[in-house]
């Protein structure tokens, strides 16, 4: 297949990737044009100087990223690139709705699996699948959460290989991150490239710790006041995501707390303050379910509150995610998320499902291990990128050992076709290329409803023709920008 | 003119919402001050070595004694450490352990390093500027390390860094008195700062106490003259010295001023009076006292009710002796108090 040299001298790769920004002419799409035109007569040192700045700025404001079982690297900044991704309007509004339709079924299931269990009576979905799930927990059943409101904070991640679908490739219903990454990349655009904000219309990110603290406030437990007292609950600073965890605090005004900050009595949560203990209402809380209460769960964990899920039980106190979340964006519950909302909604999914091979089902496990080498195999808990085959670019050894491991314990693992992940304009060594792009937005969700921010996180894979976004696999990110339609449309 | 009663009436709908009543954690309470006391004592032992370092280049004929570099690791608190690895005081192995040695838990580049680690414990307390001043200073303080002395240079680089660590406590501080607002997180940082710099400046007075007993004084300038300076050096005090008491440096002086002189910001007294207004402010926000406060207030007067004449009629040593103990007595008070 020969590439094509756009007038931009950016060279997209037609036919086999969706490109973002260049038609298979070569030729700008509409949302692209000002960007496109500005990048064709940008000098390369007005490009490299401004990366060192971005770099720097990232540096000092402390935007690091710590990368687990890396020693050296315990602070590394995520690579972050100054090429914008965009997305128009009209594009981004039915994205919004899809995102919307499939957060209200992912609440919508949580409670009825915690409750009536209609969905299994019905036999939409297997009953083994949600109650061999390692993710759901028995402790919530029967326990009702304010507003039936489980997943208030989701992070969909969502591909693109052609112009017309988008596709979500996960969902993140448990402690979904990146969104300080979505808010600070912006930041540091704005600052770097204001010209660039002179010619598109952006539509702003930077109200999004508001509707946070709103939700977050709208799901406090009636025993709250007026005032309710929301926290933020971390692992601590050792944790991957402290930086974020520290900046959403910051933002959203409340306390950044850790476990040992927190003590239960009789079934209420208090905070050690200096002027003595305080009582909590709402805890964002970005500590998994294994390590929140080691009275219920894990109990070596010294990470969490003892007591905490008496407390949460006893409804004094609202946990967002809520506890069991996980049982709904398991990869292997994914499969069956166009069933699902078709259920409770009575709608066709308006964002696709990736096709996935569930290995639970024979004839699927033995098409996959035929093809091992075609396909993407995931752990149905796994996150992050561990754990996982991309059979195109694994050795002999790596298909052989992969494949004992699939025969072993099928259900652990689903398989997709190797996704052509569209492409986007991205600075590198030399100039710009392509680079395979995802896309993370962040789904809200409170007494009042859902709602989306329009942007959110796309993360690139830095290196040449590689398709892991991960940023624990070296993957980088981008601001992301919803605008106006094109030139016609301004 | 507004005149009252006239159109101008205070709204009736509130639109400020009755203060929210502050919360610190206690745990960021601890991690502010135990922050403003790791940037104090890093400037101290900056300021330390530097006074050292000049005393030690004096001919041998103008400092007898000596023993510069064991006083420097003893007012730093370092000689127990500082043997156990090395044995002998040799001049570079001191400043090495006092400077860049990741083996001592009080050299400058462990406060700095502990000042970032409870800063980035408590990022949402601290203000940007703040954050920015510490978290510089530890890039600034990698890169110090990362580029290798170049041979012949060490003392230039030395230098360099002395000079790289003293801005860092301005800048710090500056950032902090010029954007934090003024609720009791920056009262706990003000109350670290001073408590450091009391214990620092108790500790000089301890270790060089008896070069300043008024017998040592000889008829024509005393040889000690090259300590009172150093002294004073190390708590950047000499110009201070000259206009307050418009005379030769006397060692009874220099007693006086880095004990009794409220104008003198390293005094002792200077550093309670900023502790009991902290620690006053600190329990007005809350509305009650407790045992910081009235240990703090009983020391402050105690300084208030002395003259130098006194503390030397009664003894020094043990006057600074005393004076350390209660500083200490007011820090695990202050722990209890809000800090657990």
């Amino acid at each position: 297949m020969d590439a094509v040299v756009g007038r931009v001298g950016y060279v997209s790769l037609p036919g086999l990737f969706f490109d973002e920004m260049s038609e298979a002419g070569g030729q700008p799409r509409q949302v692209y044009q000002r960007l496109a035109r500005w990048l064709e007569t940008v000098p390369p040192d007005l490009l490299a100087s401004r990366r060192r700045q971005a770099d720097l700025l990232f540096r000092r404001i402390g935007i690091t990223f710590a990368v687990y079982g890396d020693k050296d690297a315990t602070e590394r900044l995520i690579p972050f690139d100054l090429v914008p991704r965009l997305i128009s309007r009209t594009e981004w509004a039915r994205l919004e709705i899809g995102l919307i339709q499939r957060v209200k079924a992912l609440n919508m299931f949580l409670a009825d699996l915690y409750g009536a269990r209609e969905i299994i009576k019905a036999g939409v979905v297997p009953s083994d699948l949600i109650y061999r799930n390692p993710y759901f927990r028995p402790e919530m059943v029967g326990l009702k959460v304010p507003h039936d409101v489980y997943v208030h904070i989701a992070g969909i991640d969502i591909v693109r290989i052609d112009d017309k679908d988008f596709y979500v490739l996960e969902d993140n219903a448990r402690t979904p991150s990146g969104v300080s990454y979505m808010l600070e990349n912006r930041e540091v655009m704005m600052r770097l490239f204001p010209e660039l904000f002179g010619s598109h219309r952006v539509a702003p990110v930077e109200n999004y710790p508001d509707i946070l603290l709103n939700s977050l406030r709208s799901v406090a437990p009636p025993t709250a006041g007026s005032d309710p007292t929301v926290v933020l609950l971390t692992p601590g600073m050792f944790n991957s995501a402290y930086y974020e965890h520290s900046f959403l605090a910051d933002k959203l005004g409340v306390e950044l707390v850790e476990g040992r900050d927190l003590f239960v009595d009789n079934d209420v949560v208090f905070m050690r303050t200096t002027e003595g203990p305080k009582r909590v209402d709402v805890i964002y809380r970005r500590l998994d379910d294994d390590f929140l209460d080691p009275l219920a769960f894990r109990p070596d964990s010294a990470l969490g509150v003892p007591g905490l899920m008496n407390a949460y039980r006893a409804g004094s106190v609202t946990l967002a995610n809520a506890v069991g979340t996980g049982v709904a964006d398991d990869k292997a519950t994914y499969t069956y998320m166009p069933e699902i909302i078709r259920f409770y909604l009575g709608e066709e999914a308006i964002l696709k499902n990736v096709p996935t091979y569930r290995c639970r089902e024979p004839e699927a496990l033995s098409y996959v291990l035929d093809h091992l080498d075609e396909l993407v195999v995931k752990e149905v808990n796994g996150s992050g990128g561990y754990g996982m085959l991309v059979g195109p670019h694994a050795t002999r050894d790596q298909l052989a050992t992969f494949a004992a491991k699939l025969k072993h314990d099928p259900a652990n693992f689903i398989a997709q076709p190797t996704l052509a992940l569209s492409t986007c304009p991205t600075a590198d060594a030399t100039g710009i290329g392509p680079r395979h792009v995802d896309l993370r937005p962040f789904v809200l969700t409170g007494a009042k409803g859902t709602r989306v921010v329009p942007g959110g996180l796309t993360r690139v894979a830095m290196k040449e023709g590689s398709l892991v976004v991960n940023s624990s696999q070296g993957g980088g990110t981008k601001d992301t920008w919803v605008v106006d339609d094109g030139e016609a449309g301004r | 003119m507004i005149r009252a009663g006239s159109e101008f009436e205070a709204p009736t709908l509130a639109l400020v919402r009755p203060a929210r009543k502050y919360t610190l954690l206690s745990r960021t309470g601890d991690s502010l001050f135990w922050l403003a006391r790791y940037m104090e004592r890093s400037d101290f032992l900056a300021r330390t070595v530097e006074a050292a370092q000049r005393l030690a280049a004096l001919p041998q004929a103008y400092n007898e004694t000596g023993s510069e570099w064991d006083s420097a690791l003893e007012s730093s608190g370092a000689v127990e450490a500082y043997h156990a690895k090395y044995g002998t005081t040799e001049p570079d192995s001191v400043v090495d352990f006092l400077t860049f040695d990741p083996d001592n838990p009080s050299s400058i580049r462990n406060c700095l390093e502990a000042a970032r680690t409870n800063a980035r414990s408590v990022r949402t307390a601290l203000t940007a500027e703040m954050w920015d001043a510490i978290n510089g200073a530890w890039l600034e303080l990698k890169s110090f390390e990362q580029a290798a002395p170049v041979k012949g240079e060490e003392r230039e680089r030395l230098s360099r860094f002395l000079e790289f660590v003293k801005q860092t406590s301005l800048h710090f501080d500056g950032a902090v008195i010029r954007t934090m607002l003024r609720d009791p997180s920056f009262w706990f940082c003000r109350l670290g700062l001073h408590m450091e710099r009391a214990d620092n400046t108790a500790r000089i007075l301890d270790v060089k106490y008896h070069v300043l007993l008024p017998d040592t004084e000889q008829v024509g300038g005393s040889l000690d003259y090259f300590q009172w300076t150093a002294i004073l050096r190390a708590v950047s005090a000499v110009t201070a010295y000259h206009w307050v008491y418009r005379e030769n440096i006397k060692p009874w002086l220099v007693a006086d001023l880095l004990i009794l002189r409220p104008e003198m910001p390293r005094s002792l007294i200077s550093c309670y009076d900023n502790i009991v207004r902290s620690l006053d402010s600190i329990s007005q926000a809350y509305g009650r006292q407790g045992p910081s406060q009235r240990l703090s207030h009983k020391t402050l007067a105690q300084l208030e009710n002395s003259s130098i004449e006194a503390i030397f009629q009664s003894g020094l040593h043990e006057f600074i002796t005393t004076f350390l103990e209660d500083n200490n007595q007011l820090g695990s008070a202050i722990t209890e108090q809000y800090l657990v």
